[in-house]
């Protein structure tokens, strides 16, 4: 950990941004320094501090250059590395969002042809799919889109080459080594394997994002009439979102 | 009550946009040409936040049903007030059941209409900027139709009058277009034969909505085939896709991107971006972070100017 955090990189982003980077490859270790930053600098309040946008293994921040200059920022940017690389970074709590989706049938039309590829039953897909949960490396593309960590080896397909131009929203898909599921409609290359009743983004809802970077998502198999049944309360606002009990990871 | 008689190409409801949710993957969306913005909220006392109509390529018209105060700046679209030529860069009091038309930007890209009193449409997410490519903000989250009906809302803060900005405070517009840029995160990434032709060669563009701006010229090579993982991207970046050319940020982007940017527009060149029309061309000069600051600086005090006098 402490390697990492030795090797980070101070870059800038036009006059009003600064990049904290805490490496150039996809792994959970870096992308669980860019958590921990994200938490320090949310907490901290740096006076001038726009927001901050974490991703894979960098942190965005977009600051005033009027209310605080780059040299200030930077040292107090300095000062949260400092206390992260004394933080144990093991101690981040997280948050375990269950996404319940129902595998197969019009809602997934996908799926016999990664049973197909990858040589699997249909029933195997399902159970790889929601047999662990996947880490929410970042939030982007459209509003509320995660990128998830964990894919199983043996469900990688290559991505479609022709892209549809509408994929429903609540879409979960794999494509390459990554999976996810669409918070809107909107363009997509992956394989639909199935669909949650669950609105990953709405803007109208207190809390218009069900996931932030950071997060595990677990899906969850459920059968048809209760994908509607949870739709349904979904829409009248009435639906419990399940996050298990906080977890240390 | 305001209707639209006449759609045009692209017309939209912005603000000063969604800041605070790019972390969630939320662009920020609000007006491209953010002096425009700024200047058609001062010239009728409005609230600096108020939401205005953005038009683009060719304009709108409206119906007024009461005599209403509005502003027009940006992209010379050939306004007319019931079949007389008025101002740009001016306030100007439409007379009850009066009609404003826009015709085609002859120089620019996009005009701004505002009402005393802003439009009055529901904040989603703290901004009433239309965010298309998630159908929310501005009117239903779409552009404006012809048949729409607009009411205008309370966003004002001192009185207003018919004025005109001098023409000092009033941009030029042309079809050539010198952008400054400060070095991005990736810049190191490009061979210096790459960066050097990047600021000593023109560009055209080739495509310019709210996503991005397209570029056709020189192909910039990087020093080796990097994969850029995903990371933050903000206005003005200049990104590098696989093919060589570049594309530059603009307000309805996503919020992070796998592309290099070879560097970011200074903050007081973007509103010349989003008056750059297709066939346009744009030199890219390379400048320091101390003269980006000493740009803004210049911007804002003159802002402070402006609204003095305006007031």
């Amino acid at each position: 950990m402490d390697a990492f955090l030795d090797d980070v990189k101070l870059l800038a982003a036009g006059e009003g941004g600064l990049v904290v980077e805490f490496g150039a490859i996809i792994s959970p270790t870096i992308n669980l320094c860019v958590q921990s930053f994200m938490r320090m600098v949310s907490a901290s309040k740096i006076n001038g501090m726009i927001e901050a946008v974490p991703s894979y293994c960098s942190v965005v921040i977009y600051f005033d250059p009027f209310k605080i200059t780059r040299a200030s920022l930077t040292k107090q940017i300095e000062v949260i590395l400092a206390n992260l690389q004394l933080t144990k970074l093991g101690d981040l709590v997280r948050r375990v969002v269950h996404i319940p989706v129902c595998y197969g049938g019009v809602l997934g039309p996908d799926i016999d042809y990664v049973a197909k590829y990858t040589g699997l039953m249909i029933e195997q897909v399902i159970k790889l799919h929601a047999g662990q949960p996947y880490l929410v490396y970042m939030l982007g593309f459209t509003p509320g889109f995660p990128y998830l960590g964990g894919l199983s080896d043996l469900l990688i397909v290559p991505r479609q080459e022709k892209p549809r131009n509408r994929v429903p929203v609540g879409s979960v898909g794999i494509g390459g080594n990554q999976t996810g599921f669409y918070p809107i409609e909107s363009p997509g290359e992956w394989w639909l394997i199935g669909r949650t009743p669950l609105k990953a983004f709405d803007p109208t809802r207190s809390e218009p994002f069900l996931l932030a970077p950071g997060d595990y998502v677990q899906f969850e198999s459920i059968p048809l009439e209760q994908y509607f049944s949870i739709r349904q309360a979904v829409t009248q606002g009435i639906y419990q979102l399940k996050v298990s009990a906080e977890e240390q990871v | 009550m305001i209707t639209v008689i006449q759609q045009g190409d692209f017309t939209t409801l912005q603000d000063q946009g969604r800041w605070g949710y790019q972390a969630w993957g939320m662009p920020i969306a609000g007006a491209m040409d953010s002096y425009a913005y700024k200047m058609a909220n001062c010239l009728i006392g409005n609230l600096e936040t108020a939401a205005v109509i953005e038009m683009t390529g060719s304009g709108a018209a409206f119906r007024f049903d009461e005599e209403t105060l509005v502003s027009l700046c940006g992209a010379d679209m050939q306004a007319s007030v019931n079949g007389n030529i008025i101002a740009n860069w001016s306030s100007v009091l439409i007379p009850r059941r009066g009609e404003l038309h826009f015709g085609r930007a002859v120089l620019g890209r996009r005009a701004y209409l505002g009402v005393r009193g802003g439009f009055d449409v529901p904040l989603v997410m703290g901004s009433r900027s239309t965010y298309t490519g998630a159908k929310l903000g501005g009117l239903e989250g779409r552009t404006l139709q012809q048949g729409d009906v607009l009411y205008i809302g309370k966003d004002t803060f001192i009185p207003a009058k018919v004025q005109k900005l001098t023409a000092n405070d009033i941009p030029v517009f042309s079809k050539t277009w010198t952008l400054r840029v400060v070095s991005g995160p990736q810049t190191h990434l490009f061979q210096a034969e790459a960066v050097f032709r990047f600021f000593s060669e023109v560009y055209l563009v080739t495509a310019a909505d709210r996503v991005n701006y397209q570029l056709a010229g020189p192909k910039l090579a990087m020093l080796d085939k990097v994969d850029v993982i995903s990371d933050g991207v903000g206005l003005g970046a200049i990104e590098i896709p696989a093919c060589g050319l570049p594309y530059i940020v603009a307000p309805d982007h996503g919020t992070t991107r796998g592309f290099p940017k070879i560097g970011y527009i200074i903050q007081v060149d973007f509103p010349k971006v989003a008056q750059a029309n297709i066939g346009d061309t744009i030199q890219f000069q390379q400048v320091t972070e101390a003269t980006a600051i000493a740009a803004l600086k210049i911007e804002r005090t003159a802002y402070e100017r402006i609204k003095k006098q305006l007031g």
